[in-house]
């Protein structure tokens, strides 16, 4: 095969990795990419640190927490919530 | 907190019953923060477009129908809020990204193609994330364009779906996908830079 042949497949399989990762690809797309992906090392290293990033992402826990809810900012939204019920038309 | 569970207190909240309330309330005014606060940049924004969508959640709670969907809803008013509250982006302007940029760097020595890339099996696969590492992330996701940075956040830190993402930013699906792919191969390179500066780091 040419090397030109090579890099044209990679770059599509570079252009399908996430939904690769995501199963948002058909059966056949996949398997297109794991015919792929099995001789070509390189392909399988990039995919791999872009899984990492997603599953990087997936177990992220913000450090930036809001201040503590006011007891005035927490009243505004129960009442809220009281009307809310309130406002419901009785059940006949 | 699992997407369960969110349902289960939006039911008990729709039944009437407020023991409920607290959690709900603490559980979801820090995700809209955190969302807010990577949207809008700023500490005080991001606090007020929380209560303010709480206050709007509440008072419409009868217009979620299925409480299945309460997390994109809340999203849905979260993203309205701060589009209305955002002042000037503060980490990057808005632009497109090119799936090109991107493409790794092949080494060709010893007549054998190798990826130019940071050794990635030393990151750690543990559930905690390092603070280094974090702030790392933290900051791939602030610097990207504003319409990646919205899909990127819901999709894969609030891991809600394409679908859900499209609809609470009026995209097509196969922008979502898109604008996804880029964000992500954009953040893989930052983190990638940081683990090529110093190996151990991952470690």
């Amino acid at each position: 095969m040419a090397s030109h042949e090579h890099n044209e497949k990679c770059k599509e399989v570079f252009s399908l990795l996430s939904e690769y990762l995501d199963l948002e690809l058909t059966a056949e797309a996949c398997q297109e990419i794991e015919a792929h992906l099995v001789g070509c090392p390189p392909c399988i290293e990039f995919a791999e640190s872009l899984r990492k990033t997603v599953d990087l992402c997936h177990r992220y826990q913000p450090t930036e927490l809001p201040d503590p809810l006011g007891q005035q900012a927490r009243e505004q939204l129960l009442d809220a919530y009281r009307k809310m019920l309130a406002g419901r038309k009785p059940v006949s | 907190m699992e997407r369960d569970t969110e349902v289960e207190l939006a039911r008990q909240l729709i039944a009437g019953n407020p023991e409920a309330f607290d959690r709900f309330v603490e559980h979801f005014r820090a995700k809209i923060f955190h969302y807010s606060w990577l949207m809008c940049g700023q500490r005080e924004d991001a606090e007020e477009v929380a209560q303010e969508t709480l206050l709007k959640v509440f008072e419409s709670f009868d217009h979620l129908r299925d409480p299945e969907r309460v997390r994109p809803w809340i999203f849905q008013i979260a993203k309205n809020a701060c589009l209305m509250k955002r002042r000037k982006s503060v980490f990057a302007p808005s632009k497109e990204l090119s799936l090109d940029e991107f493409l790794p760097t092949m080494s060709h020595a010893g007549g054998h193609g190798k990826l130019q890339i940071a050794d990635w099996s030393s990151l750690p696969d543990d559930r905690m994330l390092r603070s280094e590492l974090k702030g790392v992330l933290e900051q791939a996701i602030g610097e990207l364009p504003e319409n990646y940075r919205s899909v990127m956040l819901l999709r894969d830190v609030e891991e809600l779906s394409t679908l859900e993402t499209a609809q609470i930013l009026d995209l097509t699906e196969d922008v979502v996908k898109t604008r996804l792919h880029r964000a992500r191969l954009a953040v893989r390179q930052k983190l990638d830079e940081y683990l090529s500066t110093s190996p151990a780091r991952g470690k």
